[in-house]
């Protein structure tokens, strides 16, 4: 009867655990989709560009670091343009884009840190005794990361282009690249489907119906937006997505609406959610 | 020189060469395999045999074998301490209860090999290029391996079987020697097996294509294995102790006399301190091993804690929780088992609320999966007072006050029979106190300045935590130590415990089976899909991450399969000490002879 019941409450302890971890979210992490050819001609260069970008939320790993958790510079909300200029000016860069100045040499300087990440370390990220000298980033063409030289284009487009600069990388050409297009993903957490191209695609890729009542959501948890074309104007929903918190409407809390935006949405993306909501002048 | 003494050096120049063992095998590796690169397979490459997936079955094996190697590892090492306890305090109790712990272990020696065996063979045929690399980096090591394995087995028998026959006197010390001897043949097995594993993980004295360039000393020595070494040392301990603790609760609920339950009783409580023991400096050793992984490689070091491994250490959470608990809550049973315990019982409702407290903040998650409407209920992505909760800081003060307070309890005990009688003990009580207070403030201060810093001085932060609660425990130690030297001991009733109380010892052994498969789980899965991170991919059709899910029941599977086993090892061990009464017919025979 011991054995019995010894048995009976270790069995159930045991079958608590494996329910708990079948009732948190399920996950499984696949290894990067097998590449297939990229003809000549399938990218223009806004292709190009956004292939980067994926590359960068994706295969490329760069968001893990690179964000707003302070292990990396975070690429997404610092002003690219005038970062890259400062730290080409920086005495301690001695790298390939040494007293260089214009595009090219930008596309250098990123080029050198992807590919070399110790040949310069921003002030407070190096490895933990390195005293700045070593990066912890690892080169983008070796294993784990392993992008190929187009891969590597895109991403330096994407940048450039994020960096309001002119893309001075050629688009892929030859016959065929050995390169993935598609969303391969090498142990990154986030999934990216490409820029949204509507304003319904954009504003239910940020959630905005989530809390706002767009589209027949009738959600409640943020302020009605009907009528908010007449009532603020462009200047005034630009500011409210980028700056949630500068203005509160009665009876909605501050810090509910991601701070955010101004580094997950594309330009394209934000002008198209703000011309919507431009159209939205009945209140 | 003594005959002793020459014992004791013998078996301490042993052991030092054991333990530069590797260098031996260097010379070895030096030899041969430099310039060949890793083979890198691809999908045709794993042999298949129906529909049996390769990888589960190494898993299993793999996962069974570290199981009883930890528990037969572990043993030898207390079971070497409660002896030396015998000899100095001469309570014969001691040495009654090191011999039983290695009786329960023996039986467990011999499926520790079969696992080991059948790991092998699972290997070779499901992933014959990985063993073939492997054993192309490692080959000295491999025939030291062997080597070694051997001179355990006879070692362990010679410890066990020459218990009774060196017992007293100058024979107890060459027989601790022979413990000593064993123990350090045991630690340098799991040291070179821990090498494998974590060279698959931070691969080291090889080029980037795999070509050796170093020694194999070089390719043993890579990042990783210290902090996994110190690791494994530290939860084989703690796992032994939970798993020898399980087997005096089921003696105690079985038991039939007074003075059955009092030896029983006994020895869970031992087996729950050496458990406890083992566990408390676990979570720090587990602090360092990661901060080497980022140190190694910042993306696996995300991998596991913020990308797709992250719920697991909320599953971790839950594990470790109900190990305190149980703990904790076995100690304040234990408070009845003296007069003078109850007295303390009124402190127990707080130390309750600290680890219930501290065990939920730990599994708040932080980044929730939502809904669109669950996002709108919710007010957005997360939870406004829950949200701080699940972030690193929060879960350091947590953490740090749980194994403060658990160790609270154990003082609170061995308080319960002791009464100091030193004219200072106002004063050293009072100065215990302050040390809680100032170490819990200073352990809750820094948890709130790690809110305020950047993500990399977060980690920074918990080292002070760290360090106070490791202070708590060892000033707090050593002014009991002092303070209740020659104090008044009341009466400990072994035995006075209530049934329940024994089943907290049944938590700790499912609790730590099922954690340490988790931990493999987890420690494997940061290779994503390599086989040899950065230089040998895993192209076979199961290289992905299972789901927590399918990982949970499969870990699952291998705990009771597991647990049948232990089952069968407390039976065979029961077995093996119950004689048959002499038939009638016989008896009057013998009476006549």
């Amino acid at each position: 009867m011991t054995f019995l019941k010894v048995m009976t409450f270790s069995l159930a302890v045991l079958f608590t655990y494996t329910l708990f971890a079948n009732v948190l979210p399920q996950v499984q992490s696949n290894p990067p989709a097998e590449e297939e050819p990229l003809a000549a001609g399938d990218l223009d260069m806004d292709g190009l560009i956004a292939w980067g970008e994926r590359i960068f939320r994706g295969k490329g790993t760069c968001t893990l670091c690179h964000n707003n958790l302070g292990r990396a510079p975070d690429l997404l909300a610092v002003n690219l343009a005038k970062e890259f200029s400062e730290r080409m000016a920086d005495p301690r860069y001695q790298g390939a884009a040494k007293g260089a100045t214009g595009a090219k040499a930008v596309e250098a300087y990123i080029r050198e840190s992807m590919f070399e990440p110790s040949a310069y370390v921003v002030a407070g990220f190096g490895k933990k005794g390195s005293n700045d000298t070593v990066s912890p980033m690892p080169a983008v063409d070796k294993p784990p990361i392993s992008l190929s030289e187009a891969q590597a284009h895109a991403l330096i487009a994407f940048l450039e282009d994020r960096a309001g600069l002119d893309v001075t990388v050629p688009l892929p050409t030859g016959e065929a690249v050995a390169d993935n297009a598609g969303t391969a993903d090498s142990g990154g957490d986030e999934e990216e489907d490409g820029p949204a191209t509507t304003a319904k695609a954009a504003i239910e890729k940020f959630t905005c119906n989530a809390c706002h009542d767009l589209f027949g959501s009738e959600a409640g948890a943020g302020p009605k937006l009907a009528g908010v074309g007449a009532r603020l104007g462009r200047d005034g929903i630009a500011k409210a997505i980028l700056q949630p918190n500068a203005e509160i409407a009665k009876g909605f809390e501050a810090d509910i609406m991601p701070k955010d935006f101004a580094d997950q949405m594309r330009i394209r993306e934000f002008d198209l959610i703000v011309d919507y909501l431009m159209t939205l002048k009945a209140g | 020189m003594s005959a002793r003494r020459l014992i004791a050096l013998g078996a301490l120049a042993g052991a030092a060469a054991l333990l530069f063992a590797p260098d031996l095998a260097a010379a070895a590796g030096d030899a041969v395999g430099h310039g060949a690169p890793a083979p890198q397979p691809t999908a045709a490459d794993y042999p298949r045999i129906g529909s049996l997936s390769g990888r589960t079955v190494v898993w299993v094996f793999a996962q069974m074998h570290l199981f009883l190697a930890a528990f037969v590892l572990a043993v030898p090492i207390f079971v070497i301490c409660i002896e030396l306890a015998g000899v100095l305090t001469r309570d014969p109790r001691y040495d009654q209860m090191a011999h039983e712990f290695m009786k329960i272990s023996m039986a467990a020696y011999s499926f520790t090999a079969l696992s080991g065996g059948g790991l092998m063979l699972g290997l070779i045929l499901f992933y014959p290029m990985v063993m073939g690399y492997m054993t192309r980096v490692f080959q000295g090591q491999t025939m030291i391996y062997a080597l070694l394995f051997l001179m355990e087995s006879a070692l362990l028998y010679i410890y066990y079987y020459s218990w009774n026959a060196l017992r007293y006197g100058n024979r107890k010390w060459y027989h601790m020697s022979i413990g000593l001897i064993l123990n350090t043949v045991g630690l340098t097995l799991m040291f070179i097996a821990n090498a494998w594993a974590t060279f698959m993980m931070s691969p080291a004295g090889v080029d980037p294509a795999g070509a050796l360039t170093g020694s194999v000393w070089a390719a043993t020595r890579n990042p990783l294995w210290n902090p996994l070494n110190l690791h494994r040392f530290l939860a084989n301990i703690a796992y032994g102790g939970a798993i020898v603790g399980a087997y005096a609760a089921y003696r105690f609920l079985s038991a039939t006399t007074a003075e059955e339950r009092a030896h029983y009783d006994w020895m869970g409580y031992t087996s729950n301190i050496i458990a406890v023991a083992g566990f408390l400096p676990l979570p720090f050793a587990g602090y360092w091993l990661m901060a080497e992984i980022y140190a190694y490689s910042q993306q696996m070091g995300i991998t596991a804690m913020g990308g797709v491994l992250a719920w697991l250490f909320i599953i971790q959470a839950v594990l470790i929780g109900t190990i305190l608990l149980a703990a904790n809550y076995y100690l304040w049973c234990g408070l009845g088992r003296t007069d003078e315990g109850m007295r303390f019982g009124r402190w127990v409702k707080y130390i309750a609320v600290v680890i219930l407290g501290g065990f939920l903040v730990w599994v708040t998650p932080h980044s929730l999966i939502l809904t669109p409407a669950e996002v709108q209920q919710l007010g957005g992505t997360h939870h406004k007072i829950l949200g701080p909760l699940g972030i690193m800081p929060a879960k350091n003060i947590a953490v740090n006050l749980m194994l403060v307070f658990t160790f609270l309890s154990f003082q609170l005990f061995y308080r319960s029979s002791r009464t100091p009688s030193v004219s200072w003990a106002p004063i050293g009580n009072a100065v215990i106190v302050a040390l809680y207070g100032v170490g819990c403030l200073n352990i809750v201060g820094a948890g709130i300045y790690g809110y305020v810093t950047p993500t990399v001085y977060k980690v920074g932060a918990s080292v002070p935590q760290v360090a106070t609660t490791l202070s708590i425990i060892v000033f707090s130690a050593i002014i009991d130590g002092f303070m209740l030297r020659g104090a008044k001991t009341s009466k400990v009733h072994w035995g006075r415990m209530g049934q329940r109380s024994q089943y907290a010892l049944f938590v700790l052994p499912v609790a730590f089976t099922w954690l340490m498969a988790l931990m493999g789980y987890i420690r494997s899965s940061l290779r994503t899909h390599w086989h040899i991170y950065t230089i040998m991919k895993d192209a076979s059709p199961e290289s992905f991450i299972p789901t927590i899910g399918e990982a949970g029941n499969i870990i699952t599977m291998i705990t009771l399969l597991f647990m049948a086993l232990i089952v069968f090892i407390f039976w065979l061990s029961r077995l093996g000490s119950t004689s048959q009464p002499a038939p009638a017919a016989t008896r009057s025979v013998e009476a006549e002879a």
